[in-house]
């Protein structure tokens, strides 16, 4: 009994495989590791930015199989097989910025930039959901579950409104890369 | 800061997770999705030895609605369970109330079923399963116990779940066309948990008069606190309210304490406003009103 005890509750390692932006990645991580921490040591991917890690502040937030989530309240080994999209995953190839990033740029949505992944993540999740955003309120609530220190959020706000349109005219899926020319291609 | 050191189980079935629960006893610790606990791991107010990962039981992720209840499997999401159709129709007051629940963000991995595990006293969830007398069903290797809602939450961050066992679903009483509900709250942000909320739940007589009032307060006590308003309210008629004496009583059961956020009085007082509120609206709920109208 003592002996199977044990065995139940040593930490062993986890190899965890999930695709990020399109492309597979595979790392062996303890279970405690958070997903945030495995994006940014593991997979070196250091776009995802780490506030609070207790859910507050936003900065972590990424697109899991497409949904935003904090990445600083899931274990890695949680997410074994699934798809995940971080802010490294929106610009086209070339640098060309996603209709998100741009409609940040345009309208000073940063200053110092802490913040600006997981607002973008959040809206992009967001925008897919509600195409049709336009209502200052709904947009307000909606990005109330992240925090900013510097701007004031006018400019965020102003920027997921900007974003909301262009991606109306395009008709892209702003959870997926950009590709310049506003066309998705699968 | 980063969780200790633990290990990681993710069974593929209700009986596999049933028998490593029962194996590890305390040292084992049910994760769904993870709002709640992986902050509490994050910050080393908890250090579980073992987590029993039940994302994977597909056998508990089902919302359930028939004529008398809507029931809410283990791994429904706060998002999934918000948006459903049916069960937002046969219990308006899960839709009212978790519009209120923390951010999208976390909706969209936070259960239902866990926010009334893990009973925050400020959690909207286990205020509607005391408000409506709902029910959990509890499942363990010795057999499944059912627990009423009133019963469940027994004290702040600690509901009637036993080591060994885990929370399958949660039910809700269906509401007739003569019940309405309401919930109304106030945060600093919202989506943040509340200063004080209130649940209320108004049953109308055939003459479109009120019959039966029960309130579920959060935020201001340790658990949610259920105060019974039908003396205060009963026989007004559903177009001419007068909530002073409800309110009155509601706010002399209430002696919540103060912290960073807001004294104890002004969560008192915030709470009878709250109640005004939320009565009207429960009432103005009502089928049958809105009918008449
Ligand atoms: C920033 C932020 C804001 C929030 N705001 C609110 C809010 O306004 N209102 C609100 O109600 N909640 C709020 N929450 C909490 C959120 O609703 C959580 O999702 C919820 O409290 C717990 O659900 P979970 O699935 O995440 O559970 P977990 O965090 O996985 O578990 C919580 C506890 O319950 C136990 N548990 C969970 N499921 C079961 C089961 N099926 N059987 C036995 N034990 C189980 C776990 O062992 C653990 O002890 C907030 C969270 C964050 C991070
Ligand atoms: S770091 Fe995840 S929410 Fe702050
Ligand atoms: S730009 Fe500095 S925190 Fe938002």
């Amino acid at each position: 009994m003592t002996s199977e005890l044990t065995s139940l509750t040593a930490p062993q390692r986890h190899q965890v495989t999930v695709t990020v932006n399109g492309l597979p990645r595979s790392a062996e991580v303890a279970p405690r590791r958070l997903l945030s921490d495995f994006l940014r040591h593991d997979l070196r991917l250091t776009g995802t930015h780490v506030g609070c890690e207790h859910g507050v502040c936003g900065a972590c937030t990424i697109l899991l199989d497409g949904k935003p989530i904090r990445s600083c309240l899931t274990f890695a080994v949680a997410v074994d097989g699934r798809d995940i999209t971080t802010v490294e995953g929106l610009a086209a190839e070339d640098g060309t910025l996603h209709p998100v990033q741009q409609a940040f740029q345009d309208h000073h949505g940063l200053q110092c930039g802490f913040c600006t992944p997981g607002f973008v993540m959040s809206a992009c999740g967001y925008l897919a959901e509600h195409p049709d955003a336009q209502d200052d309120d709904e947009i307000r609530e909606e990005m109330a579950g992240n925090l900013c220190r510097c701007t004031g959020y006018a400019g965020i706000l102003g920027a997921v409104k900007q974003a909301a349109e262009v991606l109306r005219e395009t008709g892209a899926d702003p959870r997926d890369r950009h590709r310049p020319g506003g066309a998705t291609l699968g | 800061m980063k969780p200790s050191p633990f290990a990681y189980h993710a069974p593929e079935d209700v009986d596999a997770a049933l028998a490593l629960l029962a194996e590890l006893g305390d040292d084992g610790k049910v994760l769904a999705g993870g709002q709640s606990l992986v902050p509490m791991m994050n910050m080393r107010l908890a250090a579980p030895p073992a987590l029993v990962d039940i994302t994977r039981l597909t056998d508990l992720d089902h919302v359930t609605v028939d004529d008398d209840q809507v029931t809410v499997g283990a791994t429904v999401t706060h998002e999934r369970l918000r948006t459903h159709p049916d069960a937002s129709r046969a219990c308006p007051l899960l839709r009212q109330a978790l519009d209120w629940v923390a951010h999208p963000v976390i909706r969209n991995r936070g259960t239902s079923v866990g926010s009334i595990v893990h009973a925050d006293p400020a959690a909207e969830l286990p205020a509607v399963l005391a408000l409506l007398d709902g029910s959990v069903e509890l499942r363990s290797t010795q057999g499944t116990r059912t627990v009423a809602g009133g019963d469940f939450v027994v004290g702040p961050l600690e509901s009637d779940v036993q080591p060994g066992e885990l929370a399958t679903s949660v039910s809700f009483p269906a509401l007739t066309a003569s019940t309405g509900t309401a919930f109304h709250e106030l945060a600093r942000r919202h989506g943040d948990y509340a200063l004080a909320g209130v649940g209320v739940r108004v049953d109308l007589d055939d003459d479109r008069r009120v019959a039966a009032v029960r309130a579920a307060f959060i935020g201001v006590a340790d658990r949610p606190l259920v105060v019974e308003l039908t003396d205060a309210l009963s026989g007004q008629a559903h177009d001419a309210l007068d909530t002073g004496d409800a309110v009155g009583h509601a706010r002399d059961q209430l002696d919540p304490n103060g912290d960073i956020h807001a004294s104890g009085s002004y969560r008192r007082h915030l709470a009878g406003i709250l109640l005004d509120r939320a009565v009207c609206d429960a009432v103005a709920a009502t089928t049958s009103t809105q009918e008449a109208a």
